[in-house]
């Protein structure tokens, strides 16, 4: 399904640029292909960009350069309402003054179906979001979650082949909005619909997607599968952003043999993978992830490096502890570990010994 | 800090019921509200309510017939009208009675002023009459002079009429007065109210019942005392009356003026009559007329509904509720005009109001602010100027006819007509109206959220499908605050169809003004207030029942 050849791509972003103002660039140079069936999410702090391509697939805003393509026909001239592209609003937008069942029919009447045919579609949308019951109430009458199925059952309906959603579940409570990402999950997968998903929230990003799309500053940072995005973060602003992380400022000593050795700031030498790290001297950060460090000694795996660590917070949190430490200057390097029968438990102001293999330990630009 | 007992209500911690002691809490704050609105409450209900409540109640009120003319209403109960004659002697006497004081009081013009409302002609007949009803019974004074020159003495009259306490004061009243008098000091107090004497009533009913309206209105008008005034001439009348009918009523008196009584009883068989009603025909033949007779009694209940019939023209009559003459309709008309004009000055809003609202509420800031402002522009300039203003384009000699003449779309000898009339009453009002229906319809835009209509596009409606599915019908609620509104001003709008209404453009206000101001017949606007006051009252219902009030929202 995932595909980065622009010939067999569903939707492809070629080139496009888009500005609001004429000074800068909101969106810089993207270039995207999308596969069929392929559940992308565009994920990225606020004002990165993500919504705005998005907002020019759905063709409310106009590309300022480059073109998008949908189904190998360029979209750039057609009309919004010409794309058939489903879209689940961040506020759901279920027209107050219709019913739930007349919501739903909105895109099948436009679309002059005859009033059995409408029917029958739009009860078979609302059991598919398990609302089959609720085609009588108004908009106002459902809760949060129930109206974010409705939006997505309206979106669904007139069966579009691809399927825009922007932060759908961003104002449901945590519980439910898990619930939902597994659900929208589910539906696109039976449907065999293309999503593409815009969200700030990586956890729902690493959930439902097949291929996520990190947005900062107008361009893609890093276009992976969920977990190639995990562990294999291509920058440090990728390994920020998704998951915790934990970083370690120094300098390259060298590079062989794919492997870096990069001298911290207190003069310790660890081994690493380089990423985009080129030549000895330059300055890198070098991020673990908190679950790679191990600080039982009889759990350290054969060729870990071992550092010196002062213990400043330990937390209980049930499943897992999560231990802050002091290493190597950094005082925020947190280690998190499995609330196992014999784990250890640290206290505050213990001198320990942490480590960590080599290759969880990715050299990225500072 | 609650508790439930087994089955009892809930109780607050001091044990006392829940819902009292809540009750007790929000008393102290609905207090302080009410604390807070007082001042403003009592002020409009002061300076505003009730001056209205009885500025309509004056739309019913019409005690001045049968205050003026209290016998005469009496007296007509039976006449029924029918063979199209006026009344008889009997209700020419009660007339004269009452025409005498009402004339001597000043109220007859009143009155005339009043029933001319009614019926054309009756304010000139009253007041013709006025002038004419103390010669009613001067014969009999004469007569009753030949008989006994007693008879022309007020001392005379007050021994017979007077009751004695009254008497006694009343000689008390004088002589502090010339006590007074003579230590050269002010004397204010009024005489004593004169006091009728027991059984005179009965004795001579007709003469004791004038006989007293004429000494309390001589004592009230003029200041003067019945021991000193000769009585009207038509005592004399009564007197004859009630002594032709009652010849043993020397018996009732004692002394001289038993005497007197006993000597006129017997005289007045041969004494020469005249009939009232000949006397008030020769005053002015108009009395004649059926019709003023059953004006009279049309309108001589306390409270009538004949300012109402005419507000809807119909008019009250003896015989019943009859159309107003054809020459005189007007009022439905102007009902008519003012609601049609005002439902064209509300369409006319919507049509040129609705554009601008959707514009207001979708442009960026910066240029929506300037927007506004020039919207509320006409806000801050003065209606006069405005209406003044619309003179200046739209007259026959004005700026938009010159130009149409110049371009060559109008011959110069046939330009439009645009003002001081219908045309240039709307075109006025429509201006000066527009941003109540403006600013409702920006305020009630600008919380529909732009997804709304993307969202109608991505499901696939056109612009137009999207604008009227899903955006036109959430700014309903926008319209119907403008429709309220506007229509609501419009419909008592007064001055810009005052200035630019022409004949044809008027609304019902200002015939109300006019009534208020020129005609004074505050009865008949306060009927035309209520009415319109209804009318929006029932269409503000009617619209509640069809769109629902809770539905308008101003923002």
């Amino acid at each position: 399904m995932p595909t980065d050849s622009k010939a067999d791509g569903f939707v492809v972003f070629d080139h496009v640029q888009k500005s609001y103002d004429g000074d800068t660039l909101v969106v810089k140079d993207l270039n995207l292909n999308i596969g069929k069936g392929e559940f992308l999410t565009m994920l990225g702090p606020s004002g990165s960009g993500k919504t705005t391509c998005l907002m020019m697939l759905a063709g409310f805003e106009t590309a300022t350069h480059g073109e998008i393509l949908l189904d190998g026909k360029p979209i750039n001239n057609i009309a919004p309402h010409k794309r058939g592209i489903g879209m689940v609003f961040q506020n759901y937008a279920l027209f107050p003054h219709m019913t739930v069942a007349e919501n739903l029919a909105f895109p099948l009447e436009v679309r002059k179906m005859g009033k059995s045919v409408r029917e029958e579609k739009v009860q078979r949308a609302l059991d598919m979001v398990q609302m089959g019951s609720f085609g009588g109430r108004r908009p106002a009458q459902l809760s949060g979650g129930q109206q974010q199925r409705i939006a997505l059952a309206r979106a669904l309906v007139f069966e579009p082949e691809l399927v825009l959603m922007d932060e759908p579940l961003g104002a449901l409570d945590k519980q439910l909005r898990e619930h939902m990402q597994f659900e929208i999950k589910r539906i696109a997968d039976n449907l065999g619909i293309t999503v593409v998903y815009v969200t700030h929230d990586q956890t729902e990003a690493l959930t439902m997607s097949d291929r996520v799309a990190v947005f900062d500053d107008g361009r893609i940072q890093q276009l992976a599968p969920p977990d190639q995005l995990y562990e294999k973060p291509e920058n440090s602003f990728v390994a920020q952003f998704i998951g915790e992380n934990n970083t370690l400022e120094g300098v390259v000593e060298s590079i062989k043999d794919g492997t870096a050795l990069v001298k911290l700031d207190n003069g310790e030498l660890i081994d690493t993978v380089p990423v985009n790290v080129s030549a000895a001297g330059e300055r890198t950060k070098v991020s673990i992830r908190p679950e790679r460090v191990e600080y039982n000694k009889e759990r350290l795996q054969e060729g870990a490096h071992t550092l010196k660590a002062e213990v400043l917070e330990f937390i209980y949190m049930g499943d897992i502890f999560r231990t802050r430490l002091r290493v190597a200057g950094n005082e925020d390097f947190v280690v998190k570990t499995r609330n196992a029968p014999d784990q250890v438990r640290l206290k505050p102001g213990e001198t320990i010994e942490i480590g960590w293999l080599p290759e969880d330990c990715r050299a990225l630009d500072a | 800090m609650t508790e439930t007992t087994q089955d009892g209500p809930m109780l607050a911690a001091d044990g006392t019921p829940l819902k009292k002691s809540l009750r007790r809490a929000l008393r102290a704050q609905k207090l302080r509200a009410l604390g807070l609105i007082a001042p403003l409450l009592i002020f409009v209900l002061i300076s505003f309510v009730a001056p209205i409540v009885d500025m309509l109640f004056r739309s019913v009120e019409n005690q001045i017939v049968s205050d003026t003319l209290p016998r005469t209403v009496v007296a007509l109960r039976d006449w029924d009208g029918e063979g199209g004659e006026a009344p008889g002697d009997e209700i020419f006497k009660a007339l004269t009675y009452d025409f005498i004081v009402a004339a001597e009081r000043k109220e007859h013009t009143r009155l005339g002023s009043r029933l001319n409302y009614e019926m054309t002609g009756i304010s000139s007949l009253f007041r013709k009459s006025g002038r004419r009803v103390d010669d009613i019974g001067e014969d009999y004074l004469d007569q009753f002079k030949d008989l006994n020159d007693a008879w022309e003495e007020p001392a005379t009259w007050v021994a017979m009429m007077a009751s004695e306490g009254w008497v006694a004061d009343q000689v008390a009243w004088s002589e502090a007065r010339a006590a007074a008098k003579s230590a050269d000091q002010d004397f204010e107090t009024p005489e004593p109210a004169f006091a009728l004497r027991p059984g005179v009533a009965k004795a001579l009913p007709e003469t004791a019942d004038i006989y007293s309206a004429f000494a309390r209105t001589i004592q009230t008008q003029d200041e003067d005392s019945p021991t000193e005034e000769e009585p009207w001439n038509p005592v004399y009348m009564a007197l004859f009356n009630d002594l032709a009918s009652n010849p043993d009523a020397a018996s009732a008196f004692s002394g001289d003026v038993a005497a007197l009584l006993s000597e006129a009883a017997a005289a007045v068989g041969n004494f020469e009559t005249i009939s009232p009603k000949d006397a008030f025909l020769d005053a002015d033949e108009d009395w004649g007329d059926p019709m003023v007779w059953s004006t009279i009694k049309a309108f001589a209940p306390s409270y009538t509904s004949g300012y109402f019939l005419s507000a809807v023209d119909l008019q009250l009559t003896a015989s019943g509720v009859q159309p107003q003459d054809e020459d005189q309709q007007i009022y439905m008309l102007l009902f008519k005009r003012t609601l049609f004009m005002s439902l064209m000055i509300m369409f006319s809003c919507i049509l040129l109001g609705y554009p601008i609202a959707f514009l207001l509420s979708n442009l960026p800031m910066r240029q929506s602010s300037l927007l506004l402002i020039l919207v509320l522009l006409p806000f801050w300039t003065s209606l006069l100027v405005r209406t003044s203003s619309w003179k200046v384009l739209l007259q026959q000699q004005g700026v938009i006819n010159d130009i149409l003449v110049w371009i060559g779309l109008v011959a110069d000898d046939n330009r439009l007509v645009m003002i001081n009339n219908q045309f240039g009453t709307i075109v006025a009002m429509t201006h000066i109206l527009l941003p109540f229906m403006i600013l409702p319809l920006y305020s009630v835009m600008k919380t529909i959220p732009p997804s709304y209509v993307r969202a109608a596009k991505s499901l696939g409606a056109t612009d137009w499908t999207a604008f009227w599915r899903v955006y036109f019908p959430q700014s309903v609620p926008g319209i119907g605050a403008g429709c309220i509104l506007v229509f609501i001003l419009a419909i008592g709008y007064y001055i810009t169809p005052e200035l630019v209404g022409g004949t044809t453009g008027t609304f019902i206000s200002n015939r109300i003004a006019y009534h208020i101001s020129s005609s004074l017949n505050w009865g008949l606007a306060a009927a035309l207030g209520t009415i319109l006051l209804a009318v929006v009252l029932i269409l503000y219902w009617v619209y509640d029942r069809i769109v629902g009030i809770d539905n308008v929202s101003l923002g």
